[in-house]
């Protein structure tokens, strides 16, 4: 059975707070260099072979991400 | 006169049904309880989708309601004039379902943020505001971590033009909304959606003040046609 990977993160106008605290906590992990960090959502779907891509854009657009406030890609593995 | 009848929804995890069916009673009208997997709204003249953590903010707040059949008739009747408003979770499952534009996101701060919010009722003309006059300052309870609005640059321009950002947080923003974003309408006027929860003031025994009732009372005056003009139904100018 296939599976899809569909990653979802804000979009860059999008303030990401989440994503700046986790850069704030990297100094006291002794990690430098690291400048922003974007937090997603991962999501791994098992799909019957005829899932087409149409389908599958249309699972991520209209339920995984929001398209006001994030930016989707659908990959098969 | 009849009644005017309001229905509440209830999903799994929705926490202010009963405040919201409580503020119903409090303005003279009665509340009809509607449950997530309904598909038609029972008569109802008027629709609050209340507070809490529907589907416990799986996904994202109000992502999975916004596709429960309720809200597939919400969306329905909504489109032919229904009144409806959205509170709090409400708000985030109204935009997500289409039925108000932008979103809400995780507080700036990322805090949870749980106290008295000073407002300002921008427009007299929704279905929901109609006995406020534009301008007036109230306080109502705000407890939300989702609660930033966001838009495009687009939508709000087109959100401020239109007069439809129908409440302002006053004081502090508590959360980062653009333009310190409370609550918007739809373009009719008759869709509501806000942070705050009005339910939750609407007497002094219990809330910070009485100031949320009239959010119901508005309803009521919509429903009997005693409100005044709304948006986007304003009387065209004269032709001479």
């Amino acid at each position: 059975m296939p599976r899809v990977v569909v990653d979802v993160v804000p979009k860059p106008e999008i303030l990401d707070p989440q994503g700046q605290a986790i850069v704030r906590a990297l100094p006291r992990l002794g990690v430098r260099g690291v400048r922003d960090v974007r937090q997603g959502k991962h999501f791994e779907l098992d799909v019957d072979d005829d899932v087409d891509a149409d389908t599958l854009h249309r699972i991520a657009g209209e339920l995984l991400a929001n398209p006001v406030i994030e930016d989707w890609t659908v990959r098969r593995l | 006169m009849s009644t005017v009848r309001i229905g509440v929804i209830t999903f799994p995890g929705t926490l202010d049904d009963i405040d919201a069916a409580r503020a119903v009673r409090y303005a003279g009208a009665e509340p009809v309880s509607l449950w997530h997997a309904d598909d038609d709204l029972r008569g109802v003249d008027a629709v609050i989708v209340p507070g809490g953590f529907s589907y416990g903010d799986y996904l994202r707040a109000g992502a999975i309601a916004a596709h429960q059949p309720v809200l597939r008739a919400v969306r329905g009747a909504a489109s032919r004039g229904l009144p409806v408003l959205g509170i709090c979770n409400g708000f985030q499952i109204l935009c997500e379902a289409g039925l108000l534009p932008g979103a809400l996101v995780r507080n700036a701060g990322l805090h949870f943020v749980c106290r008295d919010q000073r407002l300002r009722v921008e427009t007299s003309a929704t279905a929901w505001t109609g006995r406020y006059a534009a301008g007036a300052e109230i306080v109502v309870p705000l407890k939300s971590i989702e609660g930033r609005y966001v838009a495009d640059s687009a939508t709000l321009a087109m959100l401020e033009g239109d007069g439809r950002v129908v409440f302002r947080y006053l004081g502090v923003n508590p959360n980062g909304a653009v333009n310190d974003i409370a609550g918007i309408a739809s373009a009719d006027g008759r869709v509501v959606g806000l942070m705050p929860h009005p339910e939750h003031a609407i007497e002094v025994l219990t809330g910070p003040s009485s100031d949320g009732l009239d959010v119901f009372r508005s309803a009521v005056d919509a429903v009997l046609g005693s409100g005044g003009q709304l948006l986007g139904r304003r009387i065209p100018s004269k032709m001479w």
